[in-house]
């Protein structure tokens, strides 16, 4: 790699902006994406920060029972004089109210955000993963025989057969005969949501395995493990790097169905979708316990989708100059 | 054509055999028995649940499990494991509740995504081409159940009309006018509600169709007749455009099971949604499995039906 920039500095051919200025540049000409893009940043940080805060060293305690404190609107100054002063919340302020414990909800929140984000990360990691081995070696691989049907056929009538099934339902079967964990939740939705990036990677191999450099990388010897995963996977990524964006989405707004519905994860652990859900009986008295989480799952997707719209016209610029 | 027609009703049969085997294998590997459902009742002892695994045949292998299964379903003998009731008839009942709301959510979502999807498209960057985009991708990232909720309060307070469940109890013998307005405000909501992630996905997609479209070579020699900007669009541009929408037409008959389960319990409506809610709460199998079998099948028959559509539409496709 260093070799090659080198010679090409030399005889002065190095391209003005590398492929991934270039890409970066079109994603910063969209401000949508971009401002979701920097808005998801921060809201990592904050996630680890909660971690932080709320696990590792306490200043947040999100299980904290404090009931004479209980339904205080958002911004309530901590003046009660029951509760002893070392449960105050931070700043001796409810900055988002509490909830029908005495629960602090931002505190609830900021352990929220973590887990709704882990959630949304493993189970795309998953699908991600699974999605790139099928279609990788159904691309790959397609035209050797097994038995009397061709690798490509048998993974891909696999993949219609797992699209038949109505996914949402299907993970609401899984999960509610489960016990209830959340790495289980995790497991079925990335197993239930990898066949598209299976058909995008699948369509990119059969391209690209005819390209030059794969016939290169054969004719080094190079193992087909090596060939596959190390020279061609790169290549494919980009579409599935934007429907592994889009993909967080969806998983966060799954996590948040199924704990509404109750086989999410359980409480005493707090994500935004059982929140919501708790709070919904409360929704005259004390609105702002379904407002904060609904709104929350509400940017937090959204940003999702934008930056996933926005790399995908990086990646494809056709889309926005000749449409 | 014929052939064609054989062919993929062939495959597809072979598909939904494999599918049937699966969904069977998930549900009864996957821990969690109907004789375990209830485990803090007194009156349930140890030869009962026994009793409850004989009957069920739980105690035999699986593929015995399957063939049952199989067989009593094709003779339409199937009983639900809760309560005894023929599992067909109890589908059927609550599909025909369903049926309605799933008619008038396809009816909406279409009447608006069309004329949102092309007057963004004829105005691409204008504000209105701006603000349709950027609402469609609220409304697809809002979660459904928090959307509900917001418009349930919103209804209640503004028009303080009932909108939980199918009818108000006790209006039977209400005056037509009444009853069928109470029927209307009960359906008004559920039906938006599923209606409003398909306005959103949908019209994104008209607008992209209808761009692709209008920069066609086809459109301008339409313009060069001088025929009027009306003709140009609607009929050159937007039956050009129709295409894609065959296919999208047979991949929405399935919402009918999976999409509504949060909007049938929230709305308290007793549709297939929610029957394949209560059943997983109540580990009742056959329910299960017969409604996963049946969403199977409309998945396949949207396909099919699409893919037919295309061939007749579209003479370019030749089968």
């Amino acid at each position: 790699m260093n070799e090659t920039e080198d010679t090409q500095s030399i005889e002065g051919l190095k391209p003005a902006v590398s492929l991934f200025e270039e890409r970066w540049n079109i994603f910063k000409l969209n401000h949508l994406a971009y401002f979701s893009f920097i808005f998801l940043i921060f809201l990592f940080v904050l996630a680890l920060m909660g971690k932080a805060l709320t696990r590792w060293f306490v200043v947040f305690d999100p299980q904290l029972v404090r009931l004479p404190e209980k339904f205080l609107p958002p911004l309530t100054p901590f003046t009660s004089e029951i509760v002893s002063a070392e449960y105050a919340p931070m700043f001796n302020i409810y900055l988002l109210g509490t909830d029908e414990l005495g629960r602090d909800i931002f505190a609830r929140m900021l352990e929220g955000t973590s887990i709704s984000l882990t959630v949304g990360f493993v189970a795309v990691s998953i699908s991600i993963f699974l999605g790139i081995f099928f279609g990788g070696i159904a691309g790959f691989y397609g035209r050797l025989k097994f038995g009397f049907i061709t690798i490509d056929t048998m993974i891909m009538r696999f993949v219609d057969i797992m699209l038949c099934f109505p996914t949402f339902f299907l993970i609401l079967t899984v999960v509610a005969l489960l016990p209830p964990s959340i790495y289980n939740i995790m497991i079925v939705i990335g197993l239930t949501s990898w066949m598209g990036t299976a058909r995008f990677v699948r369509a990119e191999f059969l391209a690209l395995r005819e390209l030059d450099y794969v016939a290169a990388a054969r004719s080094q010897a190079i193992p087909e493990w090596r060939i596959i995963f190390i020279h061609m996977v790169p290549n494919a990524i980009a579409p599935v790097l934007v429907s592994a964006t889009i993909g967080v989405a969806t998983a966060i707004l799954t996590e948040s169905s199924l704990s509404f519905l109750g086989f999410g994860v359980q409480p005493p652990d707090a994500t935004w979708g059982n929140i919501l859900a708790d709070g919904k009986q409360f929704i005259f008295d004390a609105p702002w316990i379904t407002f904060i989480p609904g709104f929350s799952i509400l940017f937090v997707v959204l940003a999702f989708n934008l930056c996933g719209e926005g790399l995908r016209e990086a990646f494809n610029p056709r889309l926005k100059e000749g449409i | 054509m014929i052939q064609f027609i054989f062919k993929s009703i062939g495959q597809r049969i072979v598909l939904l055999f494999f599918i049937s085997i699966i969904s069977h294998a998930i549900v009864h590997l996957a821990p969690g028995e109907p004789s375990l459902v209830d485990p803090s009742n007194p009156r349930m002892k140890a030869e009962d649940i026994q009793r409850i695994r004989t009957a069920f045949h739980l105690d035999e292998p699986l593929y015995a499990q399957y063939v049952y299964w199989m067989k009593d379903l094709f003779t339409a003998e199937l009983k639900s494991f809760k309560d005894n009731q023929p599992v067909l008839e109890k589908i059927w009942d609550r599909f025909l509740n369903s049926l309605p709301l799933f008619i008038v959510g396809t009816l909406i979502t279409w009447f608006l995504a069309f004329p949102v999807g092309i007057q963004a498209a004829l105005r691409r960057g204008s504000v209105f081409d701006k603000m349709g985009t950027f609402l469609s991708y609220a409304l697809i990232s809002i979660p459904g159940f928090f959307l509900s909720y917001i418009c349930i309060i919103f209804m209640v307070k503004t028009f303080n009309v009932p909108v939980i469940g199918m009818r108000t109890f006790g209006l039977e013998n209400a005056g037509l006018m009444l009853r069928s307005m109470d029927r209307v405000w009960h359906w008004t909501l559920p039906a938006f509600m599923s209606a409003v992630a398909g306005v959103a996905i949908l019209s994104r997609y008209v607008r992209s169709q209808m761009l692709e479209v209008i920069n066609q070579d086809y459109i301008r020699t339409a313009r060069a007749k001088g025929l009027s900007e009306d003709t140009v669009i609607y009929r050159h541009g937007l039956r050009n455009a129709l295409l894609p929408f065959i296919t999208m037409f047979g991949l929405t008959i399935p919402g009918l099971i999976g999409g509504s389960v949060i909007f049938e319990t929230i709305f308290a409506w007793p549709g297939m949604g929610r029957l394949g809610f209560e059943a997983i709460l109540a580990r009742d199998f056959p329910v299960i499995l017969t409604l996963n079998f049946i969403s199977a099948v409309l998945v396949l028959i949207g396909t099919f039906m699409s893919d037919i559509l295309y061939a007749v539409v579209d003479p370019r496709i030749k089968i």
